[in-house]
């Protein structure tokens, strides 16, 4: 009875994996649609599935039709490696993208390293790019550059003793090691060094220590989520009056709409993504911008968020490179992905070469103040 | 027939008949998937459908397993040696831990279990300096296609961690079986039965549960040092609380009674969601659907259940 099913399960695999013959170029994709990471997967896949349909729609890539095959990992990075293996084995794509997250990522390029395919995540860490792996590139900027970023802002205004107050789930933490790290080279002194929890709903202490610290100039707090809208509120119910840094884990509305009045005047850095009306035209990302968050809109009835700009960026890069190639060969749509030169994208102008494989330097963030519940920029 | 002999050819029969109808690389991933999980439900088995005890921790001991060959290379051992000290790391947490938590039952100890659970995974997820923090690390490169190629098989790497993971599911599932029907595996299914007639009989109701504890914990863990080497890549998920509701699922769909019962219930929910990706937005309504429908009408789980009419199947024949 087992063998039998056994068998009918691989012959119903068989039948479901069985590829329409129409389409001409496959790329493949495995997001974390659903779980705990699905706002990150959910506005990637939604932006894939949209821009397939438009490229479709005017007629393919170079006459050929495109076709999007989709999986579902969950941020697991078991179910990731497995659909890795469908997507090489059993679909047979030319390239990748995803891995909303780190762990996902992971699991799956020492696959498509092997498989010759090319592969673009969409999740953060720098380990994926450092060192860089021949087949293996991301979109999003990195929190080191963020922290640099930051950094820089901070030495711009005279300042230099920093205060930093992170979340200890994985965002925050991974930001605030690579603070911690690229302080000196940024010219900046950590001077107090505190932490909350993912459900903390008060951390007054930790910011009372903090803002008790001698000679501290500013505070930066790298976190995701809630915890940095409690912490923006408890900010100003004590009244502090150093300049406030929040990260590009909070950049969207729904951070100023959790903080409130209390988020005046805080600074974070973002991509262009918050302020296309801000944009000056000849603003090279002015157009990709206004015309993503347009379509986006349309087609969904809600607004982007900077994760689907990521997976914008990744699948505009790989229509670029076969066009560029004129070839849909694995190997040929790595180099074109490789070559690809001040490509203005969402989240920023992509310069590739054999040794960056994310090509975004810190231009790729705009520091945003926080005025009258709107995003400002200040440089 | 000796019923080890009949698990040992069974099982075998079943990873030899998957190698041979497996067209690609892809469905030989799923296979391996499979038998990992076919070891740690097996482990599942011997505690709830032998002892009668529930877990809803073991992805913790999973998760020392799995963590164990990511970090101990580091540290100059071995991966092979490294999955040895997994295994033993765990049934040794769970024999220290099994005294006093054992003493609980049902729905307390189900909550104490899980407490232990997510315990390790707050250790994976906060000691970032020894296990990669929540974005988790790289286990070192190791690949069974070398032992094969020793003994002059060539094969390709899922292949042969198909193979790898098949056999020592097989070895798992019959030292599962022989203890089974061993004076200790008696003792075992006596205190499952009742707590205090076991103790009449001379059985040490206490160190009973304890071994069983320890043994599935064991299971658990070498699952996990297979699952992390043949993934690469390790997180604290695997720690995670829906992993050991998954593990008790598989059991409890295929028949915790019965290791049989193991193997086919982590054949259909490792397969099933890979035949449902077409539609990936209600995997879980079918999921959900093919539980409910095996706790109306197989209260046992599949295999005891569709054994029970093969076997009233053959009563009735025989009387006509």
């Amino acid at each position: 009875m087992t063998l039998a099913k056994l068998g009918a399960c691989a012959t119903a695999l068989a039948l479901l994996t069985a590829a329409p013959a129409l389409a001409q170029i496959k790329i493949g994709a495995s997001l974390a649609v659903t779980g705990p990471a699905s706002f990150l997967g959910d506005p990637e896949a939604k932006t894939l599935r949209m821009l397939v349909d438009q490229l479709n729609a005017s007629g393919g890539i170079n006459g050929e039709e495109v076709e999007l095959v989709l999986y579902d990992d969950g941020a697991d990075p078991n179910k990731a490696r497995t659909f890795a293996t469908r997507l090489i084995e059993e679909d047979e794509v030319v390239a990748v993208i995803g891995g909303s997250s780190t762990g996902a990522t992971m699991a799956m390029a020492p696959l498509f390293t092997q498989a010759e395919i090319p592969f673009i995540s969409l999740a953060g860490a720098v380990v994926i790019i450092d060192p860089v792996q021949k087949y293996v590139f991301k979109t999003p900027h990195t929190d080191k550059m963020a922290c640099l970023k930051i950094f820089e802002d901070i030495t711009k205004r005279g300042m230099s003793k920093v205060g930093l107050i992170s979340g200890t789930g994985g965002f925050g933490k991974s930001m605030r090691e690579q603070c911690l790290a690229v302080a000196g080279e940024a010219g900046v002194e950590i001077v107090a060094d505190e932490t909350y929890g993912p459900g903390d709903a008060d951390v007054t202490p930790q910011l009372t220590n903090i803002a008790n610290t001698a000679g501290i100039e500013t505070i930066v707090n790298p976190g995701f989520g809630q915890g940095p809208a409690v912490v923006t509120r408890n900010y100003a119910q004590l009244g502090i009056k150093l300049p406030f840094y929040q990260s590009h884990g909070v950049a969207s509305d729904s951070f100023i709409h959790l903080a409130g009045d209390a988020a005046e005047g805080v600074r974070l850095p973002a991509t262009p993504m918050l302020i296309p009306d801000q944009l000056a035209d000849s603003d090279p990302q002015k157009q990709p911008v206004v015309s993503y968050i347009k379509d986006y809109k349309a087609a969904y009835g809600e607004a982007p968020s900077t994760f689907g700009g990521y997976a914008y960026d990744a699948f505009q890069m790989v229509v670029a490179a076969i066009k560029a190639k004129g070839s849909s060969d694995s190997n040929d749509i790595r180099d074109g992905i490789e070559e690809t030169k001040n490509y203005a994208g969402v989240t920023g102008v992509y310069t590739m070469s054999p040794t960056d494989h994310l090509g975004l330097n810190l231009t790729a963030f705009r520091m945003l103040e926080i005025q009258e519940g709107g995003w400002v920029p200040v440089e | 027939m000796n019923p080890t002999l009949k698990a040992l050819l069974i099982t075998l029969a079943l990873v030899v008949a998957g190698a041979l109808i497996f067209p690609s690389s892809y469905y030989f991933r799923v296979g391996s998937l499979i038998w990992i999980n076919t070891i740690s439900v097996t482990g599942i088995v011997v505690l709830l459908g032998y002892v009668g005890l529930v877990s809803l921790g073991h992805a913790g001991f999973f998760a020392i397993g799995a963590y164990a060959v990511a970090v101990l290379p580091g540290y100059g051992v071995p991966s092979g040696a490294a999955l040895f000290v997994g295994a033993a790391a765990a049934g040794l947490l769970a024999m220290v831990i099994g005294r006093p938590i054992l003493r609980l039952s049902g729905y307390y100890l189900a909550i104490a279990t899980l407490g232990l659970g997510m315990l390790i995974w707050m250790v994976l997820t906060k000691e970032s300096w020894l296990t990669g923090g929540p974005d988790g690390m790289v286990v070192a490169g190791f690949n069974p296609r070398h032992w094969f190629a020793l003994v002059g098989i060539k094969m390709k790497s899922t292949e042969a961690w198909y193979w790898l993971t098949g056999l020592v599911a097989t070895i798992g599932v019959v030292l599962a079986v022989n203890l089974g029907n061993s004076p200790w595996g008696r003792a075992l299914r006596a205190v499952h039965d009742s707590d205090v007639a076991a103790s009449s009989l001379g059985v040490d109701v206490a160190r009973a549960k304890v071994v069983a504890f320890a043994i599935s914990a064991v299971y658990a863990a070498v699952a996990g040092s297979l699952l992390a080497l043949a993934n690469g890549y390790i997180t604290p998920d695997t720690a995670g609380f829906m992993h050991s509701v998954e593990m008790v699922t598989m059991a409890v769909l295929g028949g915790a009674t019965t290791v049989y019962g193991a193997i086919v219930g982590s054949l259909i929910l490792t397969a099933l969601p890979q035949v449902l990706t077409f539609v990936a937005e209600y995997e879980h309504i079918v999921l959900g659907g093919v539980m409910v429908a095996t706790m109306v009408a197989m209260r046992r789980g599949l295999v005891p259940a569709l054994g029970d009419l093969a076997h009233r199947l053959a009563m009735r024949g025989r009387s006509k």
